[in-house]
C-alpha cells in the first residue's frame, strides 16, 4: 500500500477546530489494535474473564432492586426492579466508563503521546468503540434477565417496542456525549491538576440526578424540563421506552440533549486538540 | 534534482519556565481581561526560555544527516517539533512524505500482550498498516530471533529480548524520512552490530535519514552531513567532518585549568587529527592518529605530557615526550606546534578525554584537564571488529590464532 508522498506543513497553531479525519482514517488499524489491546489487557489473568461485563451489572441491578424498590419504594413504573435498573444502568454506565476512561486521556498516555505521532483522536475513538464491546455484552445479558422474566411473570408488560432498532444510534448519542466530556475535562485536567479530583465527583452526583434509580416520571412536572437539561437524562429514559416500552420519552427533551450533546463534543475535540499539539511541553 | 525533502524555514521553540498551576491560570485569566480591554499583552517575559531559535535548513532526498550538539543545544526539540510531537512557536517545516520517527523503541508496548500482537500493535503506533506489519511479520521475528517465544506476554521476556523485539519493529519501518534519535545502543554487542548494519541499509537504500546521537563515531560513519546546534542555533551545516571538528573544538574549551597566579597559559590548543589529518576529535580504532599540541614554550628541556582518560575518568595511556623514542625529532621554537603521532590506535571505541601538561626541570608548569576529547569510533584492528562496548576491555591486542597443525589427526585416527 504505497501512499503517495504527501505534503505536510507543520506550523504553530492551526485552526483548532479543524480535525484530521484523514489521518485518523489511515490509522484505522491502530483503532482496532487499541481496542484488542484494551479488551485483552482488561480480561487477562482473571478467572471469570469478559463475565465480569455481566456479573458487575446484575449485582448493582439487584442490590439497586433491594435498596430503592424495597426499602426505599421507589416507583418503577410498574416494570420489574431488576429489569429497571439493568436498562437505566445499560445506558449509564457506558456513559460512565467512557468519560471515565476518556477524561484520562492525556495523562494517561503521556508516555506514548511524548514520543510519538499519531493523530490524537485514535486513543479516545478506540477507548469509546472497546467500552461498547462491555456495553454489548451488557445487552445480551439484559435480553436474557428479560426472556426469564417474561417467562416467570406472567402479568408483566413490559415489552420492547420497534425502536428498539435506534438503538445503536442512541449509543453513537451517549457517546459523542461521553467523548466531548471526557476530552473536555482531560484537556482540562492537563493544564489544573485540581481537575482530576473533579471528574468522578460530578460523575457521582451526576449520576443522582440522571433517572438511573428512579424514572422521570417521578419528578414534578413543572420540574422536568430541569431535570432533562442533564444530556444524559433523556438519552436512558429513550433506553427504558424502547425496550421497556415505558411511555417516559419526550422528543422535545430528546432534541434538546442532542443539541446540547453537539455542543459539548465540537467544544470537547476543539479543547483536546488545542491542548494535544504542545501538552508534552509542560505535563 | 528535485524539490528539497525537508524544508525547514525559521523555526524557534519558547518554553515557559516555572511551574503550571493556580499562579498561571491567574496570569492567564488577567492577560485575558487585559485583551478583552484592548491592551496589548507583551509576549516574552523573563521565563521564557527559547529552546530553538530561526533553525532553517533543508534537506535533499537520500541524504543522511547527523545532528550534534550538547545536552540542552535543542536537537531533541528539533526532533520532536519534525516528529508533530509538540509544535513550534514560530516557523514553518515543510515535509515531502511520510515520515517516521524513532525517539525509543518500544513505545507502547504493552506487558501482558504476546510479542506477535506487540509487533502488530507497535507497528501501528509507529504508523505501519496491518498488512505492511503482516507482509513483515517474519523478517521482523527473524531479525528479532526470538521466534521461539513469538506468542509469550512479553512480560516473561528478559530487557535483552524486549529491547531486540522494540528495535526489530522499528528497524522495518519504510518511510520517506527517518528520524532516529539514539536508540541504536540496544542489546549486546552482536546485536548492535547488525542494528548498526541495518541503519547503513535503510540509508543505502536512498531514504532520508537525520539521525542524532551522542556516539560520533556512529555519525561519521553513517552521516554524510552534519548539522551542529548550539544553543538553539545552527552553528555548523556542511560534511560531517566538518561539523565534527567544529563541535570537537568548542567543546575543548571548556576543560579547567589550574593556572599559576599571574602567569599565562603556556599549553593553547590541543587538538586530535585523524588519519586524513581532520580535526574532527573523531578517529577510527585501528588507524593511525595524531594528538597535536600549540605552546608557548619556554625552555628546550620542557616536555610535554598527555594523559588519555576513559569516560569513568581512569588513565589508560600516557604519552611523555620525556622519554626519547627513535622517531622523535625535537624542536626549539618558541612559539610552536608539537606532534605526537600514534601508529596503531587499539584503544576500545568510546569517548576519551586528554590532560595536557608542560613540565620544566623545576616541575609541571601547566596542567590543562579535559585539553580535548578523543573519540573513537568502531573499527578494524587486526582484521577484527572492535566495538563499543567495555565487555571487550580496555584495549585491543592485535593478535592471531594458530590452530594446531596435522599433528592431531595422527592422534584421533
Amino acid at each position: 500500500m504505497s501512499e503517495k508522498s504527501r505534503e505536510f506543513r507543520i506550523r504553530p497553531q492551526s485552526d483548532w477546530l479543524w480535525i484530521d479525519w484523514r489521518g485518523v482514517l489511515s490509522y484505522r488499524d491502530l483503532i482496532v489494535l487499541l481496542v484488542r489491546r484494551d479488551f485483552v489487557s482488561k480480561y487477562k489473568q482473571t478467572v471469570l474473564g469478559p463475565a465480569w461485563a455481566v456479573v458487575t451489572p446484575i449485582v448493582t441491578a439487584f442490590v439497586f432492586a433491594q435498596v430503592f424498590a424495597k426499602v426505599l419504594k421507589v416507583s418503577t413504573d410498574g416494570v420489574p426492579p431488576s429489569l429497571f435498573y439493568l436498562c437505566g444502568l445499560l445506558g449509564w454506565n457506558y456513559f460512565n466508563q467512557t468519560l471515565t476512561a476518556t477524561s484520562n486521556t492525556l495523562r494517561g498516555n503521556y508516555a506514548i503521546f511524548s514520543k510519538v505521532y499519531f493523530p490524537r483522536l485514535v486513543t479516545p475513538l478506540a477507548t469509546a468503540i472497546s467500552n461498547l464491546a462491555a456495553a454489548g455484552v451488557q445487552l445480551a445479558t439484559f435480553f436474557i434477565v428479560f426472556t426469564v422474566a417474561v417467562t416467570s411473570l406472567p402479568e408483566m408488560e413490559a415489552r420492547p417496542t420497534w425502536w428498539v432498532l435506534t438503538l445503536p444510534l442512541m449509543f453513537l448519542h451517549l457517546s459523542l456525549l461521553a467523548l466531548g466530556g471526557g476530552l473536555l475535562l482531560s484537556a482540562i485536567t492537563a493544564k489544573y491538576r485540581d481537575f482530576q479530583h473533579v471528574a468522578p465527583f460530578i460523575l457521582n452526583l451526576l449520576m443522582y440526578v440522571t433517572p438511573v434509580i428512579y424514572p422521570m416520571s417521578q419528578i414534578p412536572e413543572k420540574w422536568r424540563w430541569l431535570a432533562s437539561i442533564n444530556p444524559v437524562a433523556p438519552v436512558v429514559e429513550a433506553f427504558r421506552a424502547v425496550l421497556l416500552g415505558t411511555p417516559s420519552f419526550n422528543l422535545s427533551y430528546y432534541g434538546l440533549s442532542l443539541g446540547l450533546t453537539m455542543v459539548i463534543f465540537v467544544l470537547g475535540v476543539g479543547f483536546y486538540q488545542k491542548l494535544a499539539r504542545d501538552f508534552v511541553d509542560y505535563a | 534534482m528535485g524539490k528539497p525533502i525537508i524544508e525547514i524555514n525559521g523555526i524557534s521553540k519558547c518554553y515557559r519556565l516555572g511551574q503550571f498551576g493556580f499562579s498561571s491560570f491567574r496570569e492567564e485569566s488577567e492577560k485575558f481581561f487585559q485583551r478583552l480591554r484592548g491592551k496589548k499583552v507583551e509576549k516574552s517575559t523573563a521565563r521564557d526560555f527559547w529552546a530553538l531559535r530561526d533553525i532553517s535548513f533543508s534537506v535533499e532526498p537520500g541524504e543522511v544527516v547527523g545532528i550534534i550538539g550538547r545536552n540542552g543545544a535543542g536537537k531533541s526539540t528539533l526532533l520532536k517539533i519534525l516528529s508533530r510531537i509538540t509544535e513550534p512557536s514560530h516557523g514553518e517545516i515543510l515535509l515531502r512524505g511520510r515520515v517516521a520517527s524513532l525517539l525509543e523503541v518500544g513505545t507502547g508496548f504493552h506487558p501482558e500482550l504476546s510479542g506477535r500482537e506487540n509487533i502488530f500493535l507497535n507497528g501501528a503506533i509507529l504508523g505501519m498498516t496491518k498488512s505492511e506489519i503482516a507482509r513483515k511479520f517474519d523478517e521482523i521475528v527473524a531479525f528479532a530471533e526470538i521466534d521461539k517465544f513469538i506468542d509469550t506476554p512479553v512480560k516473561r521476556y528478559s530487557s535483552g529480548m524486549y529491547v531486540k523485539l522494540a528495535f526489530a519493529v522499528a528497524a522495518h519501518l519504510e518511510p520517506e524520512i527517518l528520524i532516529v534519535d539514539e536508540v541504536l545502543a540496544v542489546g549486546d554487542a552482536a546485536f548492535q552490530r547488525k542494528s548498526i548494519g541495518r541503519m547503513k541499509e535503510v540509508s543505502r537504500q536512498g531514504r532520508t535519514v537525520l539521525f542524532v546521537s551522542h556516539n560520533l563515531g556512529l555519525v561519521r560513519n553513517l552521516c554524510s552531513r552534519g548539522i551542529l546546534i548550539r544553543d538553539g542555533e545552527v552553528a555548523c551545516d556542511g560534511p560531517v567532518a566538518t561539523a565534527l571538528s567544529e563541535y570537537a573544538s568548542n567543546s575543548g574549551q571548556t576543560g579547567k585549568r589550574t593556572p599559576r597566579a599571574g602567569e599565562e597559559f603556556l599549553l593553547q590548543e590541543v587538538r586530535v587529527l585523524d588519519d586524513e589529518g581532520g580535526a574532527s576529535g573523531v578517529v577510527i580504532c585501528g588507524k593511525p592518529f595524531t594528538i597535536e599540541v600549540r605552546c608557548v614554550r619556554p625552555h628546550e628541556a620542557s616536555g610535554f605530557y598527555l594523559r588519555i582518560l576513559d569516560s569513568d575518568g581512569s588513565t589508560v595511556a600516557v604519552l611523555n615526550s620525556a622519554f626519547a623514542g627513535d622517531g622523535d625529532t625535537p624542536g626549539s621554537d618558541w612559539i610552536s606546534v608539537h606532534r605526537c603521532c600514534v601508529e596503531l590506535l587499539n584503544l576500545v571505541p568510546g569517548n576519551y578525554n586528554i590532560d595536557a601538561e608542560l613540565w620544566l626541570p623545576m616541575g609541571c608548569v601547566d596542567r590543562w584537564q579535559n585539553a580535548t576529547t578523543l573519540t573513537i569510533g568502531d573499527g578494524l584492528v587486526a582484521g577484527r571488529l572492535a566495538k563499543s562496548d567495555r565487555a571487550f576491555g580496555m584495549t585491543i591486542l592485535p593478535h592471531r590464532w594458530i590452530a594446531p597443525a596435522s599433528s592431531d589427526e595422527n592422534s584421533s585416527s
